[in-house]
This record gives structure tokens, C-alpha cells and sequence, in this order.
């Protein structure tokens, strides 16, 4: 994928690649919801398993044990909001896989567009992928710690807000993963989006951390939400607030007010 | 997860839609840009300030980075599709619930002040607004959940309260009044607040030349706040063809007359009161003919009075006569009878007024699948009514409410306490009303209480600090909280007041003691032990505090003087060695200290 190109795809497009069997298809979902149906030709790869070992060349390893080759295009979705599809995604750009993108609608939401889901699994040919690092997607807690108060750096929380309120990387801003999402599609369109950043003041130019509770879902999601403006210079901050926190680097608090008192839950 | 997936999908096109629309695209827009040139320091903090009021956000406590959003809902009508945009916002610029106010608003808190306008095209998109919800304006015009359904009203007043509401709204007679100024509408006595606002409207009628005439018996100068009154009769009579003409009169003398200087005593009724009732009743009724007189067209108010259509949404009711467990208690606590034959008001009660996302995506689902009029109704204690239920559907409706933690029982009892949000979000607030009410209930659900036909027609209600937002005076029971000192560390106490009530015969509460907050619930229990003790046959609990705050029980408590002295033993401070936690707020692990901001709306 290059730079100025959506990371998005939609149904519509994405069926015709299936009619004509040129696009790797990869379900982030548990097995036992894809062996209950899924989209056409797609392959199952829960987080979990890719999870267990996050490093590039278990990546490669996973990529390959996939079938996809340095060539191959990949389309990811989920039932998830697109939080776990957009990791997968992102782990895959960052071993240098460049044409795969995020299907912009939920697996449920496929369905309810009454499009075909099957119970076959597809035959799959391991493949030969390289490792080619691109390491300018990803921050980890010592680079984030060294630039967060620089001028031109952003960092963003995706946590939902009582989380946010209560504990964050001092200088965060807070846009909850579920601001990002509109209805019917995981990515809010780019005009919403434009104007979100806007309203909050966050320069297109800037460059942007995104972080979330643990291990990027939620963050990866705003990262490619980012990233469909073709905004040029974001980073995911991988291992987020739960890596931050063992670390025992600063955080921030909202004090003198029990906001947790107000929600329902 | 696949919940979550779920609310991805777009909202059902299945809700009713309301005849008005109260947005206005522009002021989003507006108010985006207006935040931008006071972040840059382009525009003083003062007229910011009264400009976001204006637009309905609220200062959040301690920060100047969020706001509380304020979203009207005029005579409290919500419809379906409403509450779904509500869901969908307080999720993506909220913490994910929403709170009902006691004044029939439904408030997103915590929101970030750049994203308050992206809130208000989202409400654009459902016909809502938060225009004029807070600062010195009309607020919200409230009318009682039951117009319409009860059977002591003599006409349902909700299309008034609907059409004043929409006179008013960026009406510039009402932009910039003293302070701000409440309409109330009822049914009846029992079911409305209409002495403790600036107008409260009860329907009358009457005969005249054997012609049915409507109209209404106007309250007016009534108020809670730092200091409370109870509003004055206007007159015995007001036909609805003068009802506008009289509250354009009222505005203008409050516009005019009212202080502008003193934040404290800026409400209509301290005018009242300084001026004197009868000299203020006379001026109203003279400015009522100068209005009339003086219109250079004629002004009428538009109301809708054409008659609803009530269809029964088709039955979802299964066959089965076996009721769900704890249905009964439920029906009993929660459940109205309409003067419509087989028709019920169900009110769902929230703890404190909070609900969240997928609760709200719920009552949408649920008024469209059982409500006879296809939308809600807010009510005045932090509450959801849906109407016109049918006897057949109860059961149904009532399993799946249990699903979704909603068959909360005891929403018409005294279980329902009231709490404002109290330390949660308010800059003023001294202790955590908002939690304390949720504990109350909990502990009276838990004993059961919601179950005692003594208590039922009694209340609790919660306020953070003297300014009554909860409405503590006029409960039978109330609290207002403060801080209290023993030697050198501070604990968290509430003033307890008795005897308050909002009927024909209204009264304020009678201030009794300090009761430190974790000794608050003890207490409440004593004092409904004493009145199991001390009760007259077909007795309850309001009747009974009635009494001894008027000096009437002829049993051995006289005096709230004597209640005081039997719970005083509960009221003294252990030392912090020993007891701890009595000197912690609800909420918090750490010891407790006073702070509050700046005030922008004194009550």
C-alpha cells in the first residue's frame, strides 16, 4: 500500500476481487465463529495466534503459513468493530507487506448487507514472504516517552473516556475508538473525520502516536482511520498504556471529581 | 464483542417522528468556530462563557477542557430514533451513559468542548437542540409524564407546553433575562412541580354560557435554590387564550425589574418576594393588558390538540399465563393505570438518572415494540415513562426490561431516590449526592421497602450542595450536603430536612440535623422504624412526618426536635483511627476534603 492509497476497501469491491480469485482474504475472528460461516475464500487467523508472537518474523512466518507472498493482495475484517482487523493489518504493513487493506464493514454487518458467507474452507498454498521492516508505523515506549512533548507530536488515547479520565500519558488527547465509527461502516467518512481533527485542533502534518489499553487494537483502528486522510506521518504505540504502566512511566489523572459514579454500568 | 458489533448497524427506521423539529444546523457550525477564536484568545472568557450556556454546555467541575451537554426535551416527549442518536453520541463523546435530569433533560458528561459541536449536529440529525438548556434563559418546559393518561387531569396540557416551549425557543424576549426561568406544566396536583418554578400551569376548566371553556391556574414566583419559595396564585382562573399573553407579561417585568447585579437573589422569585406578592399580582395583570393591547399582530400560540393515534404495536405477548419471577412487585412499584381502559404508564426507574448506551438502545426498542403512542416521556425524577401498554403486554415488556437491568422495581416509591450529579461533575458540589442517591436505592431494593405501601407515596431526594438541584426540599426526606470538621479532619455530612412536599400543599422542608454521610442511611432506616412504632392505622410515612413537622402527632415524637434526639447517638464522629472510612465520601478511598469552582448556574 502506498501512502496516498486508502487503507480501506469496500464490499462491493471486495466481491468483485473474490469472483475473480485474485485476493487474499483473512478473518479475524475465533474459529468457531468462521467455521460457522464466513465471507467467500476467506482464511481464519484468530488475534490470539498472532498475539502469542507479535515479533516480524513470526509475522512473516503466520504471512507465509497464509499464503501470501510479497505480491499478494490481502483484504482483513472482523467482527470487532475493526479493532482486530486493523492490528492484522497493521502487522502486516509492518513487515513490509504493502498491498492489504481493512474491508470498511463488520462481518455482522456484511451479513445484514444479505452478501454471501459460506461454510468452505479454502485450499491454501504456503508462500514465500521477505521481511522488510517498516519500522516508521511503529513507536515504542522509549522513542514515545523522548518526543511526546515536541511541538509537532500528537499523541492520542483511544481508551474510552472514564479510562482516559482516570489515568493517561500526560499531554494525551482522548478520542474514544468510538468516535471513529459512523453508522453502517467502521471508518467515519474522511469529510467527519477532516472535521473532527479540526475541531480538535490536530494538524494534518503533525505526527501522530496512537495508543489504546493493551496490545493496539483499538489504536489500530484510529491509526488507519488517521490514515485514511493519507495523513503521512502516524505511529502506532503497539503495546500501549499496559506496557506503559509496567514501566512505571509518568501518567496523568483527572482529580477532584468521581466521574466513574456516573455511569450506568 | 458481537454486542458491540451489533450497535454498528444502522438504527431501525421503525420510530415515529415528532411534528417539531427544535435544531438549527448553523448553530453547530457556530459553535465550532466560536471554541476555535477562545482557544486562540480571540474572545473574552466571560462572553464565552454565556455563550456556550446559551447553547447548552455546561462547566465540568475542576477543568475547563469538557463540558456537560445539556439536551432538552421539551414536555419530555423522546422518540425512539431519538434515544438511539442519544446511544450512539454518548458513546462517541461521553463516557458511554447518559444521565436523566430532574427537569425532563438528558445530559452527556465529560464531553470534550471541541467536540460539543459535533453533539449538537448529531442531535440536528434527530430534530433535538440544547439551546437555551442552561444559562439565564427558559429552560426546558417541563411537563408531568402523565398528562394525558391521568385520571384526575381535566385536559392533557402537553401540545401548551409543546407550543410555549417552541414560542420561546431563540425567542429574543427570552435571550438574556436576569437568570434563568422555569416552566412547569401537570395534570393534576399530585403529579406535577407547578409551585416550585417560576410558572407552574395547572389545566382547569370551566363553564361558561354552557361553553366548555380550558384554561389554566398559573403559579407563579415559586422556586428551589439557596432559598426556596413556593409559588402564589395568579388568579383562579386564566383561559388559554390569555395563558401566552400572561407569560409574555410575566417575562417582560422579570426582563425589566429583576436584579441583574446580585447573582445570589437574581431569580423571579426574590423579586416576588422583595416586592410583595400582591403588588407583584397587580403588575402581572396590568402588563397582561398592555401586552394585549399593544401586539402590532396578532400572537397565538400554535398547539396541536388534534387527537393521538393510539395503535397497540403488534402483540409480542406470548400465550403463557406464568409470569415471570418478580413480575408482581414490579407491576406494583413500576406500573400506572391509565384513565384509558387497559392502558398502562410503565415508569423505569434509573439509579440516579444514569443509563447507558445499550440501555438506551433498549427503551428505544422497547417504546416502539409496546408503547400504544410510539415515544416517551421523561419524568420529573430522573425516570423513563412509556405509555399506553396494554394490560396483555405488561409481562413481555417486563422480561425484556430484565434483560437489560432495566426492571429496576420501585420506580413509583419511595426507592427512587433522586440524586444530582453532585461531585461527579459539578463544579459547586461538596459531596457525592449522585452516588449516595444510587446507594439509598440500593439498600431499600435490597430490604425491600420499595414493597411497603406505607412509604410508597414518600421520597428521597439528594443534593450536593444548598443549591437544590436535587430537589431535596420538597422531598419527604432530603439531604444537602456540606463538610463538617471533628478536631482536625473532615468528613463529608448532609443537612437532613423533613417534610417537604410539592401538592396543593406545598411546603418546604424542615432543616432537622447534620447527619454525616455514611450515617446517613442508618438513619433514614430509624426514622421509618420509628414510624412503624409510633403509626395510626392507614398511616404512611409522609403523613406521619406531616404531622410532626406541623406539630400535630399526638404519639410520643411531637417534634422533629424528638426525631433528633433519638438518632443523635448515630450522629457522632468515631475517631478516624477507629473508623476510617466515616470520613470518606461515597466514591472515594481518600480522605476528604472540600473543594469547589466556579458556580454557573446558581440552583
Amino acid at each position: 500500500m502506498t501512502k496516498q492509497e486508502t487503507p480501506l476497501i469496500n464490499a462491493d469491491t471486495l466481491r468483485e476481487q473474490i469472483i475473480k480469485n485474485n485476493v487474499r482474504i483473512i478473518d479475524v475472528r475465533r474459529k468457531d465463529d468462521y467455521q460457522h460461516g464466513h465471507i467467500t475464500n476467506s482464511i481464519n487467523l484468530p488475534l490470539a495466534t498472532l498475539l502469542a508472537d507479535g515479533s516480524p518474523e513470526n509475522i512473516v512466518k503466520i504471512a507465509e503459513g497464509l499464503g501470501i507472498g510479497d505480491e499478494t493482495p490481502v483484504v482483513v475484517y472482523d467482527d470487532t468493530f475493526g479493532a482486530l482487523s486493523s492490528r492484522v493489518v497493521w502487522a502486516l504493513q509492518y513487515i513490509g507487506h504493502e498491498n492489504v487493506k481493512l474491508l470498511d464493514v463488520t462481518f455482522s454487518q456484511w451479513k445484514a448487507l444479505g452478501l454471501e458467507v459460506t461454510t468452505e474452507e479454502p485450499e491454501i498454498e504456503t508462500a514465500k514472504h521477505s521481511l522488510n521492516l517498516q519500522s516508521e508505523i511503529m513507536a515504542t515506549a522509549e522513542y514515545l516517552e523522548k518526543v511526546k512533548d515536541s511541538e509537532n507530536v500528537i499523541v492520542i488515547d483511544n481508551r474510552e473516556r472514564l479510562n482516559f479520565l482516570e489515568q493517561h500519558i500526560p499531554g494525551a488527547v482522548n478520542i474514544p475508538y468510538r468516535t471513529l465509527a459512523t453508522d453502517g461502516r467502521i471508518i467515519r467518512s474522511k469529510d467527519d473525520m477532516r472535521n473532527l481533527l479540526k475541531n480538535r485542533g490536530i494538524s494534518e502534518d503533525a505526527e501522530i502516536i496512537t495508543y489504546c489499553g493493551s496490545v493496539g487494537t483499538l489504536s489500530g483502528l484510529a491509526f488507519y482511520a488517521l490514515k485514511s486522510l493519507g495523513l503521512p506521518n502516524v505511529k502506532l504505540y503497539v503495546h500501549s498504556f499496559k506496557e506503559w504502566k509496567n514501566l512505571e512511566k509518568p501518567t496523568q489523572k483527572q482529580e477532584n471529581a468521581s466521574y466513574w459514579d456516573l455511569s450506568a454500568e | 464483542m458481537s454486542k458491540m458489533a451489533q450497535q454498528l448497524r444502522p438504527s431501525k427506521s421503525g420510530s415515529k417522528k415528532p411534528n417539531i423539529d427544535w435544531s438549527r444546523r448553523e448553530e453547530a457550525e457556530n459553535f465550532a468556530s466560536t471554541v476555535k477564536l477562545f482557544r486562540q484568545g480571540k474572545i473574552e472568557p466571560d462572553t464565552f462563557r454565556r455563550f456556550r450556556l446559551q447553547h447548552g454546555a455546561y462547566g465540568t467541575r475542576m477543568t475547563d477542557d469538557y463540558a456537560m451537554v445539556r439536551i432538552k426535551v421539551p414536555a419530555g416527549e423522546i422518540y425512539p430514533y431519538q434515544l438511539e442518536k442519544i446511544a450512539q453520541l454518548s458513546e462517541m463523546y461521553s463516557i458511554g451513559s447518559a444521565h436523566f435530569s430532574t427537569r425532563e433533560n438528558i445530559q452527556l458528561h465529560w464531553v470534550v468542548l471541541e467536540d460539543v459541536s459535533e453533539i449538537m449536529h448529531g442531535l440536528g440529525d434527530v430534530g433535538l437542540t440544547s439551546r437555551e438548556a442552561c444559562g439565564n434563559t427558559v429552560r426546558n418546559v417541563m411537563c408531568s409524564p402523565l398528562s394525558g393518561v391521568c385520571k384526575e387531569e381535566l385536559f392533557d396540557a402537553t401540545p401548551y407546553a409543546l407550543s410555549i416551549a417552541k414560542f420561546l425557543l431563540r425567542n429574543p424576549l427570552n435571550q438574556a433575562l436576569p437568570r434563568k426561568f422555569k416552566f412547569n406544566f401537570t395534570c393534576c396536583e399530585k403529579h406535577g412541580m407547578i409551585r416550585i418554578v417560576d410558572v407552574g400551569l395547572l389545566p382547569q376548566i370551566r363553564q361558561v354560557n354552557g361553553e366548555i371553556q380550558k384554561g389554566f391556574k398559573i403559579f407563579l414566583g415559586g422556586g428551589l435554590g439557596n432559598k426556596s419559595f413556593v409559588g402564589h396564585e395568579l388568579e383562579e382562573f386564566t383561559p388559554v387564550e390569555d395563558f401566552l399573553y400572561t407569560s409574555i407579561a410575566v417575562l417582560r417585568i422579570f426582563d425589566r425589574l429583576g436584579d441583574r447585579k446580585n447573582l445570589a437573589r437574581n431569580r423571579m422569585r426574590y423579586l416576588v418576594n422583595d416586592m410583595g406578592w400582591e403588588k407583584f399580582q397587580n403588575l402581572v395583570l396590568k402588563e397582561r393588558a398592555i401586552v394585549k393591547a399593544t401586539q402590532s399582530v396578532i400572537v397565538k400560540l400554535r398547539v396541536d390538540e388534534s387527537s393521538k393515534e393510539i395503535t397497540r404495536p403488534i402483540s409480542v405477548s406470548n400465550e403463557s399465563t406464568v409470569y415471570p419471577d418478580g413480575f408482581e412487585r414490579w407491576k406494583k412499584t413500576n406500573v400506572f393505570k391509565q384513565k384509558q381502559a387497559d392502558y398502562n404508564s410503565v415508569f423505569i426507574g434509573l439509579e440516579s438518572g444514569d443509563i447507558t448506551a445499550n440501555q438506551l438502545r433498549t427503551i428505544a426498542q422497547i417504546t416502539q415494540d409496546f408503547s400504544g403512542e410510539g415515544l416517551a416521556r421523561n419524568g420529573f425524577s430522573q425516570n423513563i415513562v412509556i405509555r399506553y401498554v396494554h394490560d396483555d403486554d405488561l409481562a413481555t415488556m417486563y422480561s425484556t426490561l430484565i434483560e437489560t437491568g432495566l426492571a429496576k422495581t420501585g420506580s413509583l416509591t419511595m426507592a427512587s431516590a433522586v440524586g444530582c450529579s453532585g461531585t461527579t461533575s459539578c463544579n459547586l458540589a461538596l459531596t457525592n449526592s449522585h452516588r449516595l442517591a444510587k446507594e439509598i436505592q440500593r439498600k431499600f431494593l435490597e430490604l425491600k421497602l420499595d414493597e411497603d405501601d406505607d412509604l410508597r407515596d414518600s421520597s428521597i431526594k439528594i443534593s450536593g450542595c444548598p443549591n437544590s438541584c436535587g430537589q431535596h426540599e420538597i422531598a419527604t426526606i432530603g439531604f444537602y450536603g456540606g463538610g463538617a470538621r471533628f478536631g482536625n479532619d473532615m468528613y463529608p455530612n448532609y443537612v437532613l430536612s423533613l417534610g417537604g412536599r410539592f401538592d396543593g400543599q406545598s411546603m418546604l422542608g424542615h432543616h432537622t440535623a447534620r447527619i454525616p454521610v455514611k450515617r446517613v442511611i442508618p438513619v433514614i432506616l430509624k426514622i421509618i422504624e420509628l414510624f412503624k412504632k409510633y403509626k395510626q392505622s392507614d398511616d404512611s410515612l409522609s403523613k406521619w412526618i406531616d404531622r410532626i413537622v406541623n406539630g400535630n402527632e399526638s404519639s410520643e415524637i411531637k417534634s422533629v426536635e424528638d426525631i433528633k434526639k433519638i438518632i443523635s447517638p448515630l450522629l457522632i464522629p468515631p475517631k478516624i483511627e477507629d473508623d476510617a472510612d466515616f470520613y470518606n465520601d461515597y466514591g472515594s478511598d481518600t480522605s476528604y476534603h472540600t473543594i469547589t469552582g466556579k458556580g454557573e448556574c446558581a440552583a
